[in-house]
């Protein structure tokens, strides 16, 4: 049953490819960009990998897709005819996929318990894991504990990349609050909107802090949070939402989340123990564990969130000023 | 009490010094953080150079889980020679910025290209490190993205064309790298380098593995701008600020390097990578031709930018031509030649700089008349320029010696030819350029300007890498040391081989 789903979505998933490639009105391909990263979303269900599931469906489907609107409020929905000659990208695209398909000639078989994936390290994740680390999720143990200097550098490329948006765009200045811009004469869109909009926060927080029992944690909880942000700043307008939330504290908070992980990991320095052992933070090194992994998680989410609210505030802050003009 | 530390700090240091470059706000705070910090890491890398050569590979445990459940950091001497060189030319490039880029950068950003600097030195000194492959693709990933948005910072509207540019394929070599990577873990189940090693070495030939090499190849030759995959590189490095063309050129590419020797002679093996997969004709003939495709374009180019970005990947072309020699010998020849060039690059594109701060220009004829205008730094040029040609007491002399020792130490007559062809090349691109700050007149770009010599900021730096260049060219006992004994750690497994054969 599970290989037929998986064969049904893998063409469903190349269907979307195909259109992506061939449609040239822009919005819809953003549309169909979205649909492709449920359809992996659903994928990685079905392999039940959870954890990268709920990630592609929040950062793939969801904050993408914004921020291509926002990109797409700027450039125009229509797709420029390329001037470029198309043999020598086709035969390298072709060149690629046949390496590929060669690849696969000798790859371990398709779900095989002997796998050398499921036969080396992770045996140690799965058993020992409860012990060491003491949360019940395997996947946050790994991300924030054993290969948590790994997630240090996620949380730096995320930086990274607000700090690259910021250069090339700018924030916009703090407003006076008006509701002049945004959808001031729907009325029903302000009211759903003022309805869901703390439930999607208390959602953030809920995936925030329950990332140690099931899936989720900073990442998906930061762009959820940046979610809820964003679709007030649709609704009411960005000088609005700049108001809440203002582009100064933003930029610091991207700071801060950074901060806060790796100043986790100099607090395990001075206790003299290694970068990032959190066993030293508490007397009982699984509470130590624990500590560390809500510090570290809390880094992420503040990071994650503020960078991209800060990359939608670019974006919008772009679109209001072409408005203007 | 740090001393057991020292391994991660030059990557944790840069990592916090930058969010709090952003706290802090103010340009001339972030510049004095991100130069100490800078400084600092400088001087624990070169402790821990002079550590590994007495003790050999340091190996320090992430969060305390024992490799190859954890990450480990881990050093031996070719990682920490770069590392210095990395981390040296990066606080001389610091300081040298604060003038640069005041002309260069436009103010309100001035913050966010130290936040940026230290993040790709972040992720340089993460690369240089790490024992961890995938662990090394996230570092390559801070160091790109911070890399693209120095580059977008110049002040000339098509470094935004050349950061895209750079950008998309950039982006396509970090997916193949990761590509391969994924292979490696789908057939060992296992990300440490070392453990990798080992494993791969149980499977010979299989098709996913070779599969996994090739795309970790072709995504690290993007990267590391091996011709004819170097097309991003000129624009780039022309219309970036001139503090960052200083920085790139004399490390990110180099840093490429360094991860193609690690693929190749710490994972893969180099006994897998040149004898089963013959890759050493196939990268011998492209450094062949980046040698002379390369240093010709830059002979015609009026941009001096473009002719020191052209001649970046004509010394990328050395550098791979002492890998693909296969011998220890040759290993350490494009060891060394990448500390070396980063010494030379780093000077003579800090020279240009300072030519654009005074002239307004970088075109050959705004060198015109320099020679008298601007003494100091048309001497620093011109000392940097001769390591490049590889004059004797220079150090571009010694690691070109080297090459044509390894290449003679195998009969290849033709190659320690090519080598040398190829700096006659070098004589006529450099020669262009001091004829016209030496024997020319000023041009009409310059005529009537009061222009004077380069401020003491951007002096020092400039002509701290000048003498670097005589000092190496002279002394030669460290560098030597170093990438000998980094060069016999890498070939070990190839020459226990030979051995049994």
């Amino acid at each position: 049953m599970a290989e037929i789903i998986d064969l049904v979505l893998l063409g469903m998933l190349a269907i979307t490819a195909f259109n992506i490639i061939f449609i040239k009105d822009l919005f819809t391909v953003v549309m169909l960009f979205g649909i492709y990263s449920f359809l992996s979303a659903l994928i990685f269900v079905n392999l039940d990998a959870v954890d990268v599931a709920f990630t592609e469906a929040a950062v793939g489907a969801g904050i993408s897709t914004v921020l291509m609107l926002g990109t797409l409020a700027l450039t125009g929905r229509k797709e420029k005819a390329s001037s470029h000659k198309t043999i020598l990208p086709l035969l390298v695209v072709c060149v690629t996929g046949a390496a590929l398909i060669y690849g696969t000639l000798d790859m371990p078989l398709f779900g095989d318990p002997d796998n050398p994936a499921h036969q080396h390290v992770a045996p140690r994740y799965i058993e020992d894991s409860p012990q060491e680390i003491g949360i019940p999720n395997m996947v946050t143990s790994v991300l924030a504990s054993y290969r948590a200097f790994d997630t240090l550098g996620e949380t730096a490329v995320v930086f990274a990349a607000a700090i690259g948006v910021l250069s090339l765009l700018g924030l916009p200045k703090r407003d006076r609050a008006t509701i002049q811009s945004g959808l001031k004469s729907h009325l029903v869109l302000r009211v759903v909107a003022k309805m869901i909009i703390p439930l999607i926060v208390l959602f953030a927080l809920y995936v925030q802090f329950h990332g140690d029992y099931g899936p989720g944690g900073g990442f998906q909880a930061g762009v959820i949070a940046a979610a809820a942000l964003i679709l007030y700043a649709l609704v009411f307008g960005l000088p609005m939402a700049t108001h809440v939330v203002p582009p100064r504290v933003l930029k610091a908070l991207a700071a801060l989340g950074v901060l806060i992980y790796a100043g986790t990991g100099v607090v395990s320095l001075f206790l003299s123990a290694n970068f990032l052992d959190y066993s030293v933070l508490a007397e009982d090194p699984v509470a130590g564990q624990h500590i560390g992994i809500i510090a570290i998680e809390l880094g992420v989410g503040i990071t994650v969130f503020a960078a991209m609210l800060c990359i939608f505030y670019a974006f919008a802050g772009q679109t209001e000023r072409k408005n203007i003009q | 009490m740090f001393a057991q530390h020292l391994p991660v700090l030059p990557i944790i240091l840069p990592l916090m010094a930058a969010p709090l470059c952003i706290l802090l706000g103010r340009s001339h705070l972030a510049w004095l953080l991100a130069t100490l910090v800078s400084a600092l890491s400088f001087v624990i890398s070169v402790d821990v150079l002079l550590t590994t050569l007495e003790q050999g590979v340091l190996s320090y445990a992430i969060g305390g889980w024992q490799p190859p459940w954890g990450i480990e950091i881990r050093i031996d001497t070719a990682s920490a020679m770069i590392l210095s060189a990395v981390t040296g030319i990066s606080t001389l490039v610091l300081v040298y910025a604060k003038e640069s880029i005041a002309k260069e950068v436009d103010p309100s950003q001035h913050t966010l290209f130290y936040t940026a600097h230290l993040l790709c030195l972040t992720g340089l000194s993460g690369i240089l490190s790490t024992g961890d492959a995938f662990n090394l693709f996230v570092f390559l990933e801070i160091s790109s993205l911070a890399t693209y948005t120095l580059v977008s910072l110049g002040s000339d509207k098509r470094c935004l064309t050349a950061a895209f540019r750079y950008l998309v394929m950039g982006t396509i070599g970090a997916t193949f790298i990761l590509i391969g990577v994924g292979m490696l873990y789908m057939k060992t189940g296992t990300l440490n380098m070392i453990d990798l090693a080992d494993r791969i070495a149980e499977f010979n030939g299989n098709r996913t593995l070779k599969t996994g090499l090739a795309f970790i190849l072709v995504g690290v030759s993007i990267k590391l701008a091996l011709f004819p995959l170097h097309m991003w590189l000129p624009p780039a490095y022309t219309h970036a600020p001139s503090a960052v063309s200083a920085f790139l050129a004399s490390t990110a590419t180099k840093v490429a390097v360094y991860v193609m020797v690690r693929f190749i002679f710490t994972i893969y093996g180099a006994e897998f990578v040149f004898h089963t997969m013959s890759m050493d004709i196939l990268l011998l003939a492209l450094a062949i031709v980046a040698i002379f495709k390369c240093s010709f374009m830059a002979t015609v180019q009026s941009n001096v930018k473009t002719v020191l970005a052209y001649s970046s990947v004509a010394q990328i072309g050395y550098m791979i031509l002492g890998i693909s020699l296969v011998s220890s010998v040759g290993l350490m020849a494009g060891l060394l030649h990448i500390f070396n060039h980063a010494l030379m690059k780093g000077a003579l594109f800090m020279a240009v700089g300072a030519v654009l701060l005074r002239t307004g220009s970088v075109d050959i004829k705004a060198f015109q008349g320099l020679g008298k205008q601007m003494p100091l730094t048309m001497a620093a040029f011109t000392i940097a320029g001769l390591s490049i040609i590889g004059v004797p007491l220079t150090a571009g002399f010694v690691s070109k010696w080297y090459l044509v020792t390894a290449a003679l130490e195998q009969q290849q007559w033709v190659i320690a030819m090519l080598v040398l062809l190829g700096s006659l090349l070098a004589i006529i691109y450099i020669g262009r350029i001091l004829e016209a700050a030496y024997f020319k007149e000023p041009s009409e770009l310059t005529a009537g300007k009061d222009i004077k010599e380069a401020p003491m900021l951007m002096l020092v730096p400039m002509w701290v890498l000048v003498i670097a260049n005589i000092y190496f060219g002279i002394d030669t006992s460290l560098t030597l040391s170093a990438a000998d004994t980094a060069a016999q750690l890498l070939t070990q497994s190839m020459t226990e081989i030979e051995a049994a054969q």
